[in-house]
């Protein structure tokens, strides 16, 4: 022991690091800070870490090399030992990664942190959010499968629309004309030189103005902050009712932090590396590419907006919503910091986590997509064809073989893109049903051209036999009138 | 330890030999950043310079005109006319190929004019749709329904000698510089 100690010394008579690290882990923090609450900040930092190094580790075997990319991963799956392992965890760790960094962020501006002195603590903080999921669209591109070249397309098209400056943003981007190696390459150089750099930096910065600044203290109701007596309060309530960081309030950090790396662990072990699903070959088009989990929302949100909104929203949304929050802490940086007294700030939050849970939910049976094979592999329930006549049956195979199944679902299945025709004659008479075939109309194609009258007919008696037993379909009453409630032509009074 | 300032100038209002030598090689140094920075700069937007003036299009076969029957669309790959080394099976490409009658054709993109997934084309309703976001088009690229705000981006085409070239080597994406190239709107449905 001795000799560890003068070996010690030895080292600190040189560096002189003992003595700023032991005042940095002893300083006061306020006791009602050592909270379950406040894990989630050191938790980020664990999984960044985490994530430094399983990238590392990945790096050993990938190639960033569009031509082989995806067989390099394929040999980290199946080839290496415990490569799939690492693919596991360094996937799971960054889903985890954007869960803790927005969990920690609703905290932070829950417990009212991001007010005076912590102003630039919160616009860093932003920015790390940012470069987090910078990383994490990044990370999906190096995984170069379809769903990683189409996402990058869809990237391009986005970046498209800015104005003038819009083509040569996408060159930027692709490296090039098209998605390819240098692609990749550019991809690569972001994901782990760029990003990782200034997430290192900005991180170092955070950390150390939590140090310099104090922790967020526990905030109490009717306790406002005022920018000509705040700091004085905080160390007065520091120094007398503080308790030193180590060991008082690190041990939930620490525990929190293993807990999650365990977690991360158990979700590898169970759930495995995410893909690499097909190969990154633009000539196989049988694909319905898909974002990663946190880009889901915005997956839902580009299918929802109004076409006319979606250009300004895709571009000035985002802008709007960075200023929103880096202007923040200047907008309210006194006042209230307990949630109990910011109804308006628990209510933005709760709106907004229930509209991206909302739309992450829907992005996942994604009810806009047409199902593309509905129409060969979907049978037609039997209760829609059962004791039909001939040429209503006749209209079911027109129903299926001109693919109207895609988006129109027959008995819960089928696309979902279209309303279901389950009860449609229900809804619609007969001549609205060929005005609707023909003309199309409300984000439905018109079928005229591509429909022979016979067909139109077959598909329109088969369509009127859709509703429910007992339900009449409706019935344009002015035609009862002029045809007959038979339908037929009303003979002509007798002379 | 001497607080006297290096570069601020002394109290009479001169510059000190040091100050002034200070001020020297902050100025050299920027100068030489600016030599570099030229090339870096350079390099960092090769891909965007190159570009200007349709610098990466140019004309490819798809194939002999036979292969495409009249009234019909098919599928036709290409090779991207601009390669790296490591590009792989990236600059394998696909488009549409609709043979209209004799040498009328239209020859569309195959990515979706909303954001670029590949469109899929369903011979029996004659309508292009996208699996993404539910953009239709149709079988002459125009736009049907769904979120997209113009028809399929078409290729310009030639046939020479019996057989179709297209115009091609770029993304298309709306801004895209052949976005632009084929600016007859299609026909209407």
């Amino acid at each position: 022991m001795r000799m560890i100690a003068k070996v010690g010394e030895w080292f600190d008579h040189r560096l002189q690091l003992a003595a700023p690290i032991r005042e940095a882990a002893e300083h006061p923090v306020p006791r009602n800070t050592a909270s379950w609450f406040y894990v989630f900040g050191s938790a980020a930092l664990t999984v960044f870490i985490l994530q430094l190094v399983t990238g590392i580790l990945l790096a050993l075997i990938y190639v960033p090399s569009a031509g082989e990319a995806w067989s390099s991963l394929q040999a980290l799956n199946h080839q290496v030992a415990l490569g799939w392992f690492i693919r596991a965890v360094h996937g799971w760790g960054s889903n985890f990664m954007v869960a803790i960094v927005l969990i920690h962020m609703v905290q932070v501006f829950l417990f009212g942190a991001h007010k005076f002195p912590r102003e630039l603590t919160w616009v860093i903080g932003v920015f790390l959010l940012l470069m987090t999921l910078g990383m994490a669209f990044s990370g999906q591109v190096l995984r170069f499968d379809q769903d990683a070249y189409w996402g990058l397309g869809i990237g391009a098209s986005i970046a498209s629309r800015v104005p003038v400056l819009g083509p040569m943003v996408v060159k930027l981007m692709l490296g090039g004309p098209i998605i390819a190696g240098a692609t990749l390459s550019r991809f690569f150089a972001l994901h782990v030189f760029v990003i990782p750099g200034m997430l290192i930096a900005f991180v170092s910065l955070h950390v150390l103005m939590v140090l310099k600044l104090g922790i967020n203290e526990w905030p109490m109701p009717g306790r406002v902050v005022k920018r000509a007596t705040y700091e004085s309060e905080y160390h007065e309530m520091t120094r007398r009712g503080g308790a030193p960081f180590v060991p008082y309030a690190v041990w939930k950090d620490l525990f929190f932090a293993g807990f999650i790396i365990l977690a991360i662990a158990a979700c590898a072990l169970c759930f495995g590396p995410f893909g690499p699903t097909g190969q990154p070959d633009p000539t196989i088009i049988q694909t319905a590419p898909k974002p990663d989990y946190f880009f889901l929302w915005l997956y839902a949100l580009l299918s929802l907006l109004p076409p006319s909104m979606e250009t300004p929203s895709l571009l000035i949304g985002p802008v709007v919503a960075i200023l929103a929050l880096i202007l923040l802490p200047f907008l309210s940086g006194e006042g209230e910091k307990s949630w109990k007294r910011r109804p308006i700030a628990v209510l933005t939050v709760l709106l907004i986590a229930i509209t991206l849970g909302t739309f992450t939910r829907m992005a996942q049976f994604a009810p806009w997509s047409p199902h593309m094979n509905a129409w060969s592999g979907d049978p037609v329930p039997d209760r829609f064809v059962h004791g039909t006549t001939a040429l209503e049956r006749q209209g079911a195979l027109v129903f299926q073989v001109k693919q109207c199944r895609n988006c129109h679902s027959l008995g819960n299945t089928g696309g979902q893109r279209g309303p279901s025709l389950d009860s449609v004659a229900v809804r619609l008479t007969q001549d609205q049903l060929i005005r609707q075939v023909i003309q199309g109309g409300g984000n439905m194609p018109a079928y005229g051209k591509n429909l022979s009258p016979a067909e139109t007919t077959a598909l329109v008696v088969f369509l009127e036999t859709l509703h429910p037993v007992g339900q009449a379909p409706a019935r344009d009453a002015s035609r009862d009138v002029a045809l007959g409630v038979s339908g037929q032509k009303v003979p002509p009074p007798q002379q | 330890m001497s607080t006297k300032p290096v570069i601020a100038a002394t109290s009479d209002g001169t510059v000190s030999r040091r100050g002034f030598f200070v001020k020297l090689g902050v100025l050299f140094n920027g100068l030489a950043a600016m030599v570099l920075a030229v090339p870096v700069v350079g390099f960092l937007f090769s891909s965007v310079t190159r570009g200007r003036a349709n610098g990466y299009l140019s004309w490819v076969a798809l194939g002999s005109v036979s292969d495409f029957p009249e009234g019909e669309t098919r599928l036709a790959t290409f090779r991207n006319p601009y390669v790296m080394p490591t590009d792989g099976k990236t600059v394998d490409t696909a488009c549409w190929v609709r043979r209209i009658a004799g040498d009328q054709f239209q020859v569309f993109a195959i990515n979706c004019a909303h954001l670029g997934c590949p469109v899929r084309w369903f011979q029996q309703s004659g309508l292009f749709m996208c699996p993404c976001h539910g953009g239709a088009y149709y079988r002459d690229g125009s736009r049907a329904s769904g979120p997209p705000e113009r028809g399929l981006f078409e290729y310009p085409y030639e046939v020479k000698d019996g057989v179709l070239t297209i115009q091609a080597g770029e993304l298309p994406t709306p801004g895209a510089a052949m976005a632009s190239l084929c600016m007859e709107k299609p026909p209407c449905a």
